[in-house]
């Protein structure tokens, strides 16, 4: 049996990073919001305290905050000639479960997109002519531009404390920073983290070799700060446990350090957590949403009416309830038609360990502390007789040196297990960094997203089915960044490299990075996007659909800047706009 | 004006069923004495003791320990049958000013009236009028759980005799309007003396110990409010101690456990030039050193305190104590730390803390809790290290203490 509650201004479906944001705008607009989540209630007291978080065991090797594939999970296959199978075991990424949502884990890199990432199609069709873009690849538009978002960008930057070194502010290069930024109104609100030494040595070689190294922009926090929620955050530490850990020093930014303790008090906020939210809930003419459908800890099943439902969950997770509510058409591959599902992206990525003479002392490390340098990203370079499109950022990082998952490994040539192998690792581990690369990854008509045939969940409905390879045009872009950073290794003076490229089909398994993309792509054409510039829902228009779900590509940047930027530009469309004339934002 | 525009709108909507709801008593009063009672029932924090954990507001059904048992808050709400909707202003009044209920009988002195006796008469009839705005809560009030011959009320007639002058405030002609203002809060509806006073074997507060630091119970030390310099304001100024019952933490301290209440539900309501007043009366008690008994501690046990505060502390309070500046707490030179029982940071530090959540601070702050991770011995060698590190003093304590205070928190936090 159903019961039907009482009805909200809005609800919105799960409580991470974008539903905090929608949270806290519309209600401080006076709207009575909702927010519905899977996982727990959790805060940096106790749940992230520091007398047991940094512990690698829990929570990076059993993944202790991230969701629990015994419950949910999605199927996998590389093509569609094959059979998907359900993950017992998820590496490539890891979506979280409970308040904060992957904000909490994450590691707190906060970039931005390139302003020609955001028309990457008409771009490249205009510098390299109509077919230099494959005929199986995708890619298209975002329907909004990189001048539009720039005000969204800033506030996520100020909301999170970002510590960085502009590289072009309002048209002025700024030395030390990102020359090949997007123009920027203003500076970010704190300087960058203190250097580790293999910060220092990266940034010196890749001067060396004629490039341009800059501080990577951290959502860990160089000093204390107050965002303009009035929220307070502490020193970051250093103590190298961000990534797959939660922040038990208020100095990593998440819902919980930046926006939380100024939501959760007012009246017309409320959440309800152990929820999963199984439909959107469509009126008969399937144009409108009456609502949605959740089941709570208890097994037992509400309708939740309300004016307005935002999918904040996961990328998938939003495509999975898009497919299962049936808003837009689901893709059709083979048609190449029908949009939900559509356009679904990964991430590439590579390294070239290098092993020093010196002690680095990893340990002392910050999720963000990093030097990058950008010559080699998105359209920064002539793609022209390379034959590939995209490109990525090759950076050092110094998360942290954390024993078990984040050690740099053994030079060539050490055996692989037995005493010769504790050697190497103990004359390595301090003395060894890696120089990583961060690929963009196009949008193919076989990379996609939809219902599987087979499996089901624990509430019969069916699982999300992901089929996705890497592309010869990823594996190419990536070769070609990745002996770019091994220039850049060599430059380095170490003993020896060891370069890892990345190279044949792509695996579920290992880890690379939490950033999935698409599914529910943004654009102009509501043939080819589920979902407009406001990220509005087309065919349901009081539907939105926050999250990097809605990138049509990936570009070589890692997503959260940008998924805070839009979750600004999406509520201040819904703000200034929608609510006063609900309907349709982009007439089509 | 978030805030102001909602409550705006609500009126708009609901203005009509608003005036129909509020109870006949409230008709004929005017809104300015309502919102003036509302601003006084903040001012002396009616809400942390009249209100249960989950509870209903000032409902009453907080369970008071004292020394003597157990005493609990009442219904407060204009309730005809279990709040005190059937009581008169005068009724209401010798409640405050007497310590009298209205049916004659006396209230324990855990109601502060040997401070509300100070309050005009004038304050009490605008309290009433605010809480006859109140919705009326139907929750019966819980029989106290004290020992005989305690239980009898008519105890407290002898108490009263003993220790409780009737009268309303004087001021003191030599002092400024600003200083009497101060006084009147502090000493009467403020009550700050209930908790920061010491009290003697019947509970009574010492008046030649007034506002010098008290035991507020349940392991937390309410220091001095006066001029020492180690343990009390001798080294806050008056805008600090402004910042402080403002926000909640200024960058000397950070308010905790009951006071984080009080900050919480009450001063970060009161006006500036009333926070300025307060200050005025404080740093008007004359600065003093406190005599301590400096504290002997064994090297090895002091050494072994340092490596725990490295371990443990330093990446929020920092090496030298100092904390973060309107982040984190400092110890260094804190007064709280210093207190004359080591009680607040051994409970803090087993239990953990929270800043006050306030309109202008809202982060609340949490300090995790350290009773799993230490033992008691090396909690006690922690307090004693942040009690006498940074030019701080203050008495030694021992695992014993510890281990009591441990037992205590444990069994419903403190």
């Amino acid at each position: 049996m159903v019961t039907k509650l009482k009805s909200v201004d809005v609800v919105l479906v799960g409580f991470g990073w974008t539903a905090s944001i929608l949270a806290k705008e519309l209600a401080d607009a006076g709207l009575q919001v909702l927010a519905i989540e899977r996982g727990e209630f959790r805060d940096t007291v106790p749940d992230f305290a520091t007398t047991h978080i940094q512990d690698e065991l829990r929570y990076a090797v059993r993944g202790g905050l991230f969701e629990n594939l015994a419950r949910e999970t999605l199927t996998f296959r590389n093509s569609f000639d094959q059979t998907a199978l359900p993950m017992r075991h998820l590496g490539s990424f890891n979506p979280a479960s409970g308040v904060g949502g992957a904000g909490v884990h994450w590691n707190g890199q906060n970039w931005r997109f390139l302003p020609t990432d955001f028309n990457i199609r008409s771009h490249t069709e205009a510098r390299y002519g109509k077919n230099f873009i494959p005929a199986d690849m995708t890619i298209q538009d975002w329907g909004v531009t990189y001048e539009e978002l720039e005000p969204y960008y800033d506030k996520f930057e100020y909301l999170c404390g970002i510590s960085g070194q502009a590289g072009n502010v309002q048209g002025a290069i700024q030395p030390g920073g990102n020359p090949f930024e997007g123009p920027r109104a203003r500076a970010y609100p704190l300087p960058p983290l203190k250097r580790s030494y293999a910060t220092v040595l990266f940034d010196k070689a890749a001067k060396e070799v004629g490039l341009k190294p800059f501080p990577c922009a951290a959502a860990n926090t160089s000093q204390p700060y107050k965002n303009p929620y009035g929220v307070q955050m502490g020193q970051c530490t250093y103590c190298g446990f961000c990534e797959w850990f939660a922040c038990g020093n208020y100095s990593k930014s998440s819902p919980q350090t930046t926006i939380l303790p100024a939501l959760l008090p007012m009246d017309n906020f409320s959440y309800r957590t152990l929820c999963d939210v199984t439909r959107v809930n469509l009126d008969s003419t399937g144009k409108r949403a009456t609502g949605v459908t959740y089941v709570d800890v208890q097994g037992r099943e509400f309708e939740q009416p309300a004016e307005l439902v935002i999918l904040c969950a996961f990328a998938q997770h939003n495509v999975h309830l898009l497919l299962l509510s049936g808003i837009g058409k689901p893709y059709d591959p083979r048609a190449n038609q029908g949009v939900t599902g559509r356009n679904y992206a990964y991430q590439i990525t590579s390294s070239v360990n290098v092993f020093l003479d010196n002690n680095m002392n990893p340990f002392m490390g910050a999720g963000a502390l990093g030097q990058a340098v950008d010559e080699f990203n998105g359209d920064n370079f002539d793609h022209g007789p390379l034959g590939f499109i995209g490109g990525g950022y090759i950076a050092l990082w110094t998360t942290g040196g954390r024993p078990i998952l984040q050690q740099h490994g053994a030079p060539e040539g050490t055996p692989k297990w037995g005493s010769g192998w504790k050697k190497s690792m103990q004359e390595n581990y301090l003395k060894s960094a890696s120089v990583a690369t961060h690929g963009s990854v196009m949008s193919y008509s076989g990379s996609y997203l939809d219902l599987d045939p087979t499996y089901r969940d624990a509430y019969g409905n069916p699982l999300l089915r992901l089929t996705f390879d890497f592309h010869d045009n990823e594996l190419k872009m990536s070769k070609f960044v990745t002996d770019k950073a091994a220039l850049i290794a060599k430059a380095m003076n170490p003993r020896s490299t060891k370069i890892n490229y990345r190279e044949g089909h792509y695996s579920i398994l290992p880890y690379e990075t939490t950033h999935n993309t698409g599914g529910a792509a943004m654009g102009a054409d509501p043939k080819t996007s589920v979902v407009n510039r406001y990220l509005q829902s087309w065919d349901v228009s009081n539907v939105f659909v926050m999250g990097s779900s809605v990138f049509p590509q990936n570009p070589g940047y890692n997503p959260t800047g940008t998924v805070g930027a839009l979750a600004y530009w999406a509520v201040d469309a819904i703000k200034t706009k929608y609510l006063k004339n609900p309907g349709p934002l982009v007439q089509t | 004006m978030r805030l102001a525009s909602f409550a705006f709108g609500l009126l708009g909507l609901f203005g009509l069923s608003l005036t129909i709801a509020v109870p006949a008593q409230a008709q004929g009063t005017t809104y300015t004495t309502i919102e003036r009672g509302r601003y006084l029932v903040n001012a002396g924090d009616c809400a942390s003791c009249h209100t249960d954990q989950g509870g209903q507001a000032y409902a009453g059904g907080l369970a008071l320990p004292t020394p003597f048992g157990i005493i609990y808050s009442t219904n407060i709400t204009p309730d005809r049958v279990t709040g005190i909707g059937n009581w008169s202003e005068e009724d209401f009044y010798r409640a405050m000013h007497n310590g009298i209920r209205r049916d004659g009988k006396h209230l324990y002195p855990a109601f502060p009236y040997p401070w509300f006796t100070k309050v005009s008469r004038d304050d009490v009839s605008a309290i009433k009028a605010f809480l006859n705005t109140l919705t009326p809560v139907r929750q019966e009030n819980r029989p106290t759980k004290l020992f005989w011959p305690l239980n009898e009320r008519e105890v407290v007639a002898g108490w009263n005799e003993l220790y409780f002058r009737d009268g309303a405030f004087v001021a003191d002609p030599k002092k400024s309007e600003q200083w009497n203002r101060g006084a009147y809060l502090v000493e009467g509806l403020g009550h700050c003396g209930a908790c920061h006073t010491a009290t003697n074997v019947l509970g009574a507060a010492k008046t030649t110990e007034n506002l010098k630091g008290g035991d507020f119970g349940e392991h937390w030390y309410a220091p001095s409010l006066t001029g020492h310099l180690r343990d009390g304001l001798g080294e806050w100024s008056a805008a600090e101690i402004v910042e402080y019952l403002k926000t909640g933490a200024n960058s000397k301290s950070a308010a905790a456990g009951p006071m984080a209440e009080v900050v919480k539900n009450s001063t970060q309501y009161l006006s500036d030039s009333d926070l300025n007043a307060i200050a005025t009366y404080l740093k008007d008690f004359p600065v003093e050193k406190t005599a301590t008994q400096a504290a002997e501690i064994d090297k090895q046990d002091l050494s072994r305190g340092e490596a725990l505060y490295v371990d443990n502390c330093t990446g929020c309070h920092m090496e030298n104590g100092e904390g973060l500046t309107e982040v984190f707490p400092s110890l260094k030179a804190s007064s709280a730390v210093q207190a004359t029982l080591p009680d607040t940071v051994i409970h803090v530090v087993l239990a953990g803390a929270k800043a006050a959540a306030t309109l202008s601070k809202p982060t609340g702050l949490a300090m995790p809790a350290f009773d799993r991770k230490l033992d008691d011995k090396q909690i006690a060698d922690l307090v004693n290290y942040i009690r006498n590190a940074w030019g701080n003093h203050a008495s030694q304590t021992d695992a014993g203490a510890v281990s009591k205070i441990r037992k205590d928190v444990e069994n419903g936090g403190g």
